[in-house]
């Protein structure tokens, strides 16, 4: 069965790794922090200026002074710390950050994303987004296979304005986690239940597939 | 040197039609809120805003819009705002949308005597459009231009006489970069002390950047996305 949005989150909290500094984006990305795999520690940066960001507050705590990159109100965790925009992005775009999750409206077989925006539909901006996907190293972006029309979002080419170009190494979606590689998306895992026949036909982009593709394990 | 003046309408004289002006926050996190109700005040027009955010319809920068005082706006996100979208889409409103780490780096090295510089964001998309474009350890690069602003407005928590600034939690955002990069800067603060009760150590915008200081009448500090969980 495809997964829900929880399901992919906690998929993708799999890729996280002990020591990690994680930056997430808005929407599935989210969810990731409710999933850290046990006995690891990852700490949190939200591009607005904080590293260590904790989960939202009880009622009664929240603090207008403190807020996530969604404009939420959150809390800080232990050993946290804030910082202006500038050196926020500079631990961005120098590296410091060692993932980046965040939702795509259009991924391509060569790593382009689009995420950004809609011609003909108001443009809201592009935030962080284009200082992110152009400066990490390690990128995954959580997103549905197809669109509400039943079209493939992981294409040969992107349709949409692009946020970034060449940039994306993994996606993980409702059907499947692909990697990118060599121009083209790599079939590395299903969703339980969801065979190989209908990925293929949900993928518009190059798909090479492997002889055996194991289900994902929760 | 004592920079502090009595009160808002001290504070913001001579802005005037037509300058561009720097708004420090984050969403509404952090914005000079009481100086933005004196600008409506004023009703100057024809403004040049550079905020990383427009407010929304009743609040922050939204209230310049309520009273099409901005000509311009220079940020990197602008959802949350019907009139924001109203005025956009009929072209009374010019929008330039710039990647947000360029935004704040922009600010920087309008302060800090840059003039450009080259950063990978952007690369292969729109906002690379007719800039020029250099290859740094095999990868692309756009160069992007520094910002200034005729008067940047701030907010910080606590402040001193000689215009030292402190910020508190994510309210720090843009201020600290858009307090270099205004030729005034005007701050408005929480808590106005005389110099010498803030500790050295631990100011985060040194005075120099700030011509003017005041304690602002009242804070609403409006919570835009208030998410909670359950015990």
């Amino acid at each position: 069965m495809a997964l829900d949005k929880i399901g992919i989150a906690k998929r993708i909290a799999q890729e996280l790794r002990d020591g990690w500094y994680v930056n997430l984006g808005i929407g599935i990305p989210t969810l990731v922090a409710n999933y850290i795999p046990e006995g690891i520690e990852v700490e949190f940066q939200s591009e607005n200026g904080i590293l260590g960001m904790g989960p939202f507050p009880f009622e009664g705590e929240e603090d207008a002074d403190l807020i996530n990159a969604g404009k939420q109100t959150i809390t800080a965790t232990k050993g946290a710390v804030f910082f202006d925009s500038a050196t926020s992005f500079a631990m961005i775009r120098g590296q410091h950050v060692q993932l980046t999750v965040l939702g795509a409206m259009e991924v391509s077989q060569n790593g382009d994303i689009a995420n950004w925006k809609i011609p003909g539909k108001m443009v809201k901006g592009m935030g962080g987004a284009m200082d992110l996907v152009a400066s990490a190293e390690n990128i995954i972006v959580a997103m549905m296979h197809s669109n509400k029309e039943g079209e493939s979002k992981i294409l040969k080419k992107c349709s949409l304005p692009l946020t970034g170009v060449g940039c994306v190494k993994k996606v993980v979606t409702e059907l499947a986690v692909l990697e990118i590689k060599d121009g083209k998306f790599y079939l590395i895992e299903r969703a339980p239940g969801v065979s190989v026949e209908e990925i293929k036909s949900k993928t518009e982009g190059d798909l090479v597939v492997p002889d055996f593709v194991p289900e994902m394990v929760f | 040197m004592n920079k502090q003046v009595k009160n808002v309408e001290e504070a913001l004289v001579g802005i005037e039609d037509g300058m561009t002006l720097m708004l420090g926050g984050f969403g509404l996190c952090g914005i000079p809120e009481n100086s933005i109700a004196q600008l409506v005040k004023l009703n100057v027009k024809n403004l040049t805003c550079i905020s990383n955010n427009a407010g929304v319809d009743d609040f922050g920068l939204g209230l310049l819009l309520q009273g099409k005082q901005i000509k311009k706006m220079i940020s990197s996100y602008v959802g949350e705002n019907a009139e924001f979208e109203r005025q956009m889409l009929s072209g009374e409103l010019e929008v330039d949308l710039i990647p947000q780490g360029s935004l704040a780096e922009r600010c920087r090295a309008g302060g800090a005597g840059i003039p450009a510089f080259f950063t990978p964001a952007g690369f292969g998309t729109e906002v690379a459009e007719g800039k020029e474009v250099r290859i740094f350890n095999g990868k692309p690069h756009i160069l992007e231009s520094a910002l200034t602003a005729d008067f940047a407005i701030v907010k910080a928590w606590k402040g001193d006489t000689e215009g030292n600034l402190v910020f508190k939690g994510t309210a720090r955002n843009f201020n600290p970069m858009m307090a270099m990069a205004g030729k005034i800067t005007i701050a408005e603060v929480e808590e106005l002390v005389p110099a010498g009760e803030l500790d050295p150590n631990f100011i985060h915008t040194p005075g120099i950047f700030v011509q003017r200081i005041f304690k602002g009448e009242k804070f609403e500090k409006r919570i835009e996305q208030r998410t909670v969980r359950t015990k």
